[in-house]
């Protein structure tokens, strides 16, 4: 398969990912929809490194997977911080710091 | 075979994303997103890069999805109201995302990249394996190796930090 079919194919993930951000109020959702966003990053740099054919690309994408899982950590923590003190798990009611 | 094997799972990894998106349940929305990290880790596959798709299987599928599914069945999985606090919502964040998906294509296709329409590198039967992989960590990215691990316990320490109980007074 030529490396553009893969970039479109992550590009569309990326859109959904987007997409979902935008349409969904619950931030475990929306903790969900930011993986499936690095996950298409991901697939865009491992193909680029097959593309060159250069394992670099790949350390990269190994380095955004470690960022991923301490977001996922630290975004839970938080959920779970919000749910103890009995708020509501709704991005659009927690909007205190909103300007 | 290549061509079947990519279409079926850019299929898995397509439509794993739109359940994501679409499932009002979040757990089933974790499942969803299960299905859609083993089929990218098929995509891996393919593009010759064996250990990215270990690592995608066992951390991603593996660990940060237990986690997923913990804290889900903690906080319960109730699924969220009707209520559009922004009125046309949910025509318009699929809207957007077309829009973004248009425009990355357009990006994606007027590239002069010229190697973008081509199979890629011809590459050695080593590529992507864990040992050139490994030494690559090792040696040329070893600063950024040892900073990920300071990353990595610093989200430990915040999580620890974050769900603590408060101390009985």
């Amino acid at each position: 398969m030529n490396v553009e079919w893969y970039i479109v194919l992550s590009s569309l993930l990326f859109a959904v990912g987007a997409m979902g951000i935008l349409l969904r109020r619950s931030p475990v959702v929306i903790l969900l929809c930011l993986e499936l966003m690095l996950n298409a990053g991901n697939l865009a740099l491992v193909a680029f490194s097959k593309m060159v054919g250069n394992q670099q690309g790949q350390i990269f994408a190994i380095v955004v997977m470690v960022v991923a899982a301490c977001e996922v950590v630290v975004g839970l923590g938080l959920i779970v911080a919000i749910f103890r003190r009995k708020l509501p798990l709704d991005v659009d009611e927690l909007r205190e710091l909103r300007g | 075979m290549e061509a079947v094997m990519f279409f079926l799972a850019a299929l898995g990894a397509l439509g794993g994303a739109i359940g994501v998106v679409a499932m009002r349940s979040p757990f089933y929305g974790v499942l969803a997103l299960i299905i859609h990290l083993f089929s990218l880790a098929v995509l891996f596959l393919l593009l010759s890069s064996a250990f990215v798709a270990a690592a995608q299987v066992v951390v991603y599928a593996g660990a940060v999805m237990v986690l997923y599914v913990f804290v889900v069945a903690y906080v319960g999985g109730d699924t969220e109201s009707a209520w559009e606090p922004i009125p046309g919502q949910r025509f318009l964040a699929p809207l957007m995302g077309a829009a973004l998906f248009v425009e990355l294509s357009i990006a994606v296709l007027s590239s002069s990249l010229m190697a973008l329409g081509t199979h890629g590198a011809d590459t050695k039967p080593g590529f992507g394996d864990p040992a050139g992989i490994g030494k690559l960590l090792l040696e040329r990215f070893l600063l950024p190796f040892e900073a990920s691990s300071i990353l990595l316990l610093l989200a430990a320490v915040g999580a620890i930090v974050l769900a603590q109980r408060k101390a009985e007074q």
